[in-house]
């Protein structure tokens, strides 16, 4: 159903005309914005990584001289290093512990109403909320290790939050907090999903359960585990606001990773082009994670109709 | 002999189920520890904060914190608390969630009730649009505000992420009328309705469930969105995830660890009340926002 056929009175050709029009006219708007604030800028921001601007915008073509300064930067290293510490970490524990509460729950549990809410309200939460409250929670002095101090365990030290080895790992902790249960939501409804049939068959083939989880359900799941990497890594990635609030970055540049640096590179440190070339960076990985998946959807969506 | 392989299998069968009910409860138990501290450490006065322990319930109940945190700590320069900026995210999340959600709306009507050739890659353009890294738009967008004289206003702040919320605003509305009966609309073409009639009287009175999702997923979104806040509303116009950074983290002299956890939870509240009422929906806008198409 594509153009609607006016009933063409000559003199109501041009309205006619219009009206055929109208759902693009309606659409423009969108579509124009969209082509302006995101394809637009980001080939503005890709001009201004060519270019030589230091605190402003200076749109003199430098060529791979900002690119050649950031693989230069030693915080550059540090930012890839902790990313795919945070990257692996993340993703893999949050894939793992949503599934593991998963199948736990769709166990006939008789609790299971008062508990899937639990595990999800910290995905409502801001990551500024979240930080705020981890930053308290592992406060080296008042925090967990005070507690624990209290129930009678004096020699226990939690200083993760102020250890530039271990700072990292606090981001981890609390960046799962937040999503795990989400991760948990979307493997439940894939469990939901599978045909009972399938299950109830391996079962009179006298399938122990743990058989019947690796060999017939988990691979089930696929599309889950699918949308779960996808999901998490673009969080991973775009990961700025947590860090901000749970360590802003430190202790020193402990905890930098892309998003951090180029905020900082851009906005304080006066080289927007080399702030400018890590952002295409961070753009080109999500590219490469994202673009197969959106067009392998589409094509599906596609062909299911 | 039989009888006690029998007993046998339904001791274990409970050893599993007490397993796996201890299993969830510690788990819902971490989930929940640091709302808990959150609170309890609201409700203390700053002396108890510091002899106590964190997970004790407050001896002297005050809600000394909420005043202080809600009108009179300092951010930055001034010692007005967050009520500002608490009044700047609705001032902000309000209109962009109406605008975006009007538009998504709209766009998904037309890509799947009158489509043309190429809506396809017109959604696929959108839709990626909503997976960039924002880091990426930042200066351009920074530029562009400044010479439309928004920099640093709510208004500039609405723009933006009306903007970046269409992608997913029209995401939804697509696939949620993909599966309306074309067969409705073919037949009000027939009896001569036009292209907003039929919107008004036959897809928009049966689109609750879905302007329910989006507008949750966008309110969400947008209220607790940092980095445009940060990047392009410092000051008086800042929402109120950046205003509760600079108290946490910019504090001089002593922390006022019950005042930081109150802020933190009246920045938590809009977002978790939304939750606890409509956590079907909440979850429904998070799953399509996830798995495509």
């Amino acid at each position: 159903m594509t153009a609607i056929t006016s009933k063409a009175r000559p003199t109501g050709r041009a309205i006619g005309w219009l009206q055929g029009q109208l759902p693009k006219l309606v659409l423009s708007p969108s579509l124009a914005a969209i082509l302006v604030f995101v394809y637009g800028f980001i080939l503005w921001t890709i001009f201004l990584s060519f270019s030589k601007s230091k605190m402003l915008p200076v749109y003199k073509f430098a060529g791979l001289d900002a690119y050649v300064r950031l693989w230069s930067q030693p915080n550059w290293y540090v930012a890839l290093d902790n990313l795919a510490i945070y990257g692996v970490l993340y993703i893999g524990l949050c894939i793992a512990i949503g599934l593991l509460l998963a199948i736990l729950l769709d166990q006939r549990i008789r609790i299971e109403g008062g508990l899937r809410p639990i595990y999800l309200y910290p995905m409502a939460l801001s990551f500024i909320v979240t930080g705020t409250a981890w930053k308290w929670f592992l406060n080296p002095g008042l925090g967990i290790e005070k507690v624990v101090h209290d129930w009678g365990w004096t020699t226990f030290t939690f200083d993760w939050l102020i250890n530039p080895d271990k700072a990292i790992y606090t981001v981890v902790i609390a960046a799962i907090w937040q999503s795990s249960g989400f991760v948990m939501a979307m493997f439940l409804a894939g469990l939901r999903g599978i045909d009972n049939e399938l299950i109830r068959a391996a079962q009179i083939d006298g399938a122990s359960s743990f058989n019947l989880y690796r060999r017939i359900i988990i691979p089930q799941l696929r599309p889950a585990f699918l949308s779960a990497v996808i999901v998490l890594s673009h969080l991973g990635i775009k990961s700025y606001d947590l860090v901000i609030a749970l360590t802003g970055g430190g202790p020193g540049n402990a905890t930098e990773l892309p998003a951090t640096f180029m905020y900082s590179y851009t906005f304080t440190r006066n080289q927007m082009a080399v702030g400018g070339a890590s952002a295409v960076i961070m753009l080109m990985t999500i590219t490469a994670i994202i673009v197969p998946y959106l067009y392998a959807e589409l094509k599906e969506s596609g062909r299911g109709r | 002999m039989a009888a006690s392989v029998a007993t046998a299998a339904v001791g274990t069968a409970r050893f599993w189920r007490v397993l796996i009910y201890t299993t969830l409860i510690v788990f819902a138990v971490m989930y929940l520890l640091p709302l808990w501290v959150m609170v309890v450490t609201s409700f203390k006065t700053l002396d108890e904060v510091h002899d106590g322990h964190m997970l004790q319930l407050p001896q002297n109940f005050t809600t000394e914190a909420w005043s202080s945190a809600w009108g009179t700590a300092c951010i930055g320069l001034t010692c007005e608390g967050i009520s500002g900026y608490f009044w700047n995210s609705i001032k902000m999340a309000v209109p962009a969630v109406a605008i975006a959600t009007m538009f998504g709306a709209l766009n998904g009507y037309v890509l799947t009730k009158w489509r043309f050739p190429g809506h396809k890659w017109i959604f696929g353009l959108m839709l990626f649009g909503c997976f960039i890294p924002f880091q990426v738009v930042l200066v351009p967008m920074a530029q562009v505000l400044g010479r439309l004289g928004i920099a640093n206003s709510t208004a500039g702040l609405v723009l933006v992420h009306v903007v970046y919320g269409l992608g997913f605003s029209t995401l939804f509305f697509r696939n949620y009328y993909e599966a309306f009966p074309n067969e409705l609309v073919r037949a009000a073409m027939i009896d001569g309705a036009g292209f907003f009639r039929i919107f008004w009287r036959i897809l928009l009175p049966s689109s609750g469930p879905i302007i329910v999702v989006t507008v949750i997923f966008l309110f969400t979104n947008i209220w607790n969105d940092f980095l445009f806040g940060a990047s392009f509303a410092a000051g008086g116009s800042a929402p109120m995830t950046v205003a509760l950074n600079n108290l946490v983290s910019s504090s001089t002299g002593v922390k006022e660890y019950n005042v930081h956890m109150a802020a933190a939870m009246i920045a938590a509240l809009p977002t978790l009340l939304v939750y606890v009422v409509a956590g079907r929906y909440f979850l429904r806008g998070l799953m399509a926002g996830a798995v495509k198409g």
